[in-house]
C-alpha cells in the first residue's frame, strides 16, 4: 500500500462578499446590463417624481381651512379642504350637533370587528355580543329613546354607513354562501338547481342593478302602506350579491377536498352535517382564505355604490360635501386622497389579517 | 360452517349503464373469518368490500351484514357502519386534526362518549399499533407506515366486529409495509372478522383462512391459502399468480 503524501491545496481567492447593502445592490440592482439599465431608468423617474410629490403634498401644501389661501399661485395640496369638511365627509348628512352619536356607534362597531378577529373572542357568546352591539348601534343612530332625537336612515351617512353596510353584509353573506356552496353539491336535485339558479342570476347582473331593484322596484311589488326601510333593502341587496360570489369561492374549496375524506367520515359513522362541519368545511375554508378575504375587501369597497340610491356613505358623503360648496369644489383631489387613505387603512388591515389567518389554519401542514 | 356474519346473495352492481362491475356474487363470511381478496386491477375487489359498508350500493341481490340487510334505508346503513371499520389505501386521515383528534372524533360525536374517556380509549389503540408517542402530531408529519397504523387505530376505536382493508399497503414504501402488516397480523390473532384486499401473498399465507380470487367482477376461485397458492384451479388464477409471484 502506498503511503499518503501531504499535498498542499493551491490557494484560492476569497469568495465575493454576498451579504450587506453593497452586495445586495450589486446583485439585485446591477446584476447585468439589462437590470442596470432598468435600475437607472426607474431610479431616474423616481428621483424626478418624488421631490415634486413631496413638494406638492407637504412643502407647498396649505393646511389652514381657508379656500383663498389654496388659490394662491404656486400653492400645493390644499389639505385645508379636509380640515374644513372632514365632519361632513366622515358623517355625511347626519345632524351636525348630533355627530357624537355616529362617532360612538362607529367606535363600538370597529371595536366589535376587531374583537371578532381575535382568537380570545371566538366563543359561543360572540354572537350575543354582535346582537348587543348592533342593537346599541341602531339605537344610538336612530334615537327616539333616552332623550335622543330621532334621525331617519336617509340622513345616515359617511364612514358609519360604510362600516355598517360592509360588516353586516359580510357577516350575513358568509353563512348564506356556506349553505349555497353546500347546496350546489347536494345530492337533492331541487336544492342543487335552486342554488345554481340563485348564483347564476346574481352573477349575471351588476351590483348597481341589484341596488336599483332593491331601492326602486321592490316597493312597487309591495302592498299599499307596507314598506321596508331603504337601508334594510339595500343591505339585503349587497348581502345577496356578495353571498353569490362568496359561495363560488367556497365551492372551489369544497371541490378540492378528496373524496376519501368524506368516505372515511362515512365509515366512522359521521352524519352529513357532522362530516361537513368537522371534516369538509374546516379544510375547504382553510384553502380559500385568500379568496374569501378578496370578497370581503371588494364588498367593503362596493358599498360606495349605494350613493346611486341616495344613501351617502363615505364616497357619497365626500361628493356631497364638496359639490354643494363652490369655494371648495376645485379641491376634490385632496378630498378623494383623504378618503382613499381611509379605505386603504381598512382594506390593508383586512389583507394583513388574512395573512395571519392563513398562517393559523395552515399549521397542520408544517412539518 | 359456523354462523355467517356477511352474506352476499346474487349481488350485482353496475357503474353507469354498461360497466358490470360485480356479477352474481355469492359469498358467505363466517364470524371471525379472515379473508384475503386478490385479483387483477379492475376486477371488482375494492367494489366488493366497499359494498359491505355501503360506500358503494349494489343494484341487485341481497347483502346482509350482521343481521342487517343493506338497502336505501339510512338507519340500516348507520347500523352497519357502526359495526364495520375500514382502512383505505390512501389512509384518509383528517389532515387538519391531530392524530389523537382523528381517533376521538367519531367516539365523541357519534358515540357521545366524554372527551376524557374517548382519549383514553384512543391512547389504548395507539399503544396497540405502537405509535402512542405521535399522538400530538398532525398526520402529514408522519411517515406513510405510521399514518396507516393511525388509520387502523382510528377504525379500531369504534370496536368494530368487522374490519375491511382496501389495499392497505399499496401506497407504502417497501420498508414500511412490514410495520403495517405486523399490526394487521396481531389484529388477526384476536378474532375480529377481517376482509383484506391485498397483493401481499405473505400476509395471505400467514393469516388468511380463505383466499378469494376475483376477475372481471366474478369470484373465480376460493380456497385455503395453501391450496390456492400451490394448486390454483383456474387458468386465470394460475396466470395471475405467475405474474405476482414470478419474480
Amino acid at each position: 500500500m502506498q503511503a499518503q503524501v501531504f499535498q498542499p491545496i493551491a490557494a484560492r481567492p476569497a469568495p465575493i462578499k454576498t451579504d450587506g447593502l453593497l452586495a445586495w445592490i450589486r446583485l439585485n440592482l446591477l446584476g447585468d446590463w439589462k437590470t442596470a439599465l432598468a435600475t437607472l431608468l426607474l431610479g431616474g423617474l423616481l428621483l424626478w417624481l418624488i421631490p415634486q410629490l413631496v413638494s406638492w403634498a407637504l412643502l407647498r401644501a396649505v393646511w389652514v381651512p381657508i379656500a383663498d389661501a389654496c388659490r394662491v399661485d404656486g400653492a400645493g395640496a390644499c389639505w385645508g379642504v379636509v380640515a374644513e369638511k372632514y365632519r361632513l365627509i366622515i358623517f355625511g348628512r347626519y345632524p351636525f350637533e348630533e355627530q357624537w352619536r355616529p362617532l360612538v356607534a362607529t367606535l363600538l362597531m370597529v371595536g366589535l370587528i376587531i374583537a371578532s378577529c381575535m382568537r380570545a373572542f371566538w366563543k359561543p357568546w360572540l354572537g350575543l355580543l354582535w346582537l348587543a352591539v348592533l342593537a346599541t348601534f341602531f339605537t344610538i343612530m336612530w334615537g327616539g329613546v333616552w332623550g335622543l332625537s330621532r334621525v331617519d336612515t336617509d340622513r345616515w351617512g359617511g364612514l358609519p354607513l360604510t362600516i355598517l353596510l360592509a360588516s353586516l353584509s359580510v357577516a350575513m353573506a358568509f353563512p348564506i354562501a356556506l349553505l349555497v356552496a353546500l347546496g350546489r353539491r347536494s345530492g337533492l336535485p331541487a336544492i342543487r338547481s335552486i342554488c345554481t339558479i340563485y348564483v347564476e342570476l346574481i352573477r349575471g347582473v351588476p351590483l348597481i342593478s341589484v341596488l336599483f331593484m332593491a331601492s326602486f322596484m321592490f316597493p312597487l311589488f309591495m302592498p299599499q302602506g307596507f314598506s321596508i326601510d331603504v337601508l334594510i333593502r339595500v343591505l339585503a341587496g349587497i348581502t345577496l350579491f356578495a353571498a353569490a360570489y362568496m359561495a363560488e369561492v367556497i365551492r372551489g374549496g369544497l371541490q378540492a377536498i378528496p373524496k376519501g375524506q368524506v368516505e372515511a367520515a362515512a365509515t366512522l359513522g359521521l352524519s352529513y352535517w357532522q362530516t361537513q362541519r368537522k371534516i369538509v368545511l374546516p379544510q375547504a375554508l382553510a384553502m380559500v382564505v385568500p379568496g374569501i378575504m378578496n370578497n370581503f375587501i371588494s364588498t367593503f369597497k362596493d358599498t360606495s355604490l349605494v350613493t346611486i340610491v341616495s344613501l351617502y356613505e363615505l364616497t357619497g358623503a365626500m361628493g356631497l360635501a364638496l359639490n354643494s360648496d363652490a369655494d371648495w369644489r376645485p379641491f376634490k383631489i385632496e378630498g378623494y386622497l383623504f378618503i382613499a387613505m381611509i379605505y386603504f387603512a381598512f382594506c390593508f388591515s383586512m389583507s394583513r389579517y388574512s395573512h395571519w389567518v392563513e398562517k393559523q389554519v395552515n399549521q397542520s401542514k408544517l412539518r | 360452517m359456523t354462523e355467517s356474519i356477511i352474506t352476499f346473495d346474487k349481488v350485482n352492481k353496475w357503474y353507469g349503464n354498461n360497466f358490470h362491475v360485480l356479477r352474481d356474487i355469492d359469498l358467505s363470511v363466517a364470524k371471525g373469518e379472515r379473508i384475503v381478496v386478490c385479483g387483477p386491477s379492475g376486477s371488482g375487489k375494492s367494489t366488493l368490500i366497499r359494498c359491505i359498508n355501503r360506500l358503494e350500493e349494489h343494484q341487485q341481490g341481497r347483502l346482509v351484514v350482521d343481521g342487517v340487510e343493506l338497502t336505501d334505508d339510512v338507519k340500516a346503513i348507520d347500523d352497519v357502519r357502526k359495526k364495520v371499520g375500514m382502512v383505505f389505501q390512501q389512509f384518509n386521515l383528517f389532515p387538519h386534526l391531530t392524530v389523537l383528534e382523528n381517533l376521538t372524533l367519531s367516539p365523541m360525536w357519534v358515540g357521545k362518549i366524554p372527551k376524557k374517556a374517548a382519549e383514553e380509549r384512543a391512547m389504548e389503540q395507539l399503544n396497540r399499533v405502537r405509535i402512542a408517542e405521535q399522538a400530538g402530531k398532525y398526520p402529514l408529519q408522519l411517515s406513510g407506515g405510521q399514518q396507516q397504523r393511525v388509520a387502523i387505530a382510528r377504525a379500531l376505536c369504534l370496536t368494530p366486529k368487522i374490519m375491511l382493508f382496501d389495499e392497505p399497503t399499496s401506497a407504502l414504501d417497501p420498508e414500511m409495509i412490514k410495520e403495517v402488516l405486523d399490526v394487521m397480523i396481531e389484529m388477526a390473532s384476536q378474532g375480529i372478522t377481517m376482509i383484506c384486499v391485498t397483493h401481499e401473498m405473505g400476509f395471505a399465507k400467514a393469516v388468511a383462512d380463505r383466499v378469494i380470487f376475483m376477475d372481471q367482477g366474478q369470484i373465480v376461485e376460493q380456497n385455503n391459502p395453501h391450496d390456492f397458492f400451490n394448486q390454483p384451479q383456474s387458468e386465470r388464477s394460475r396466470d395471475f399468480l405467475s405474474k405476482i409471484l414470478g419474480h
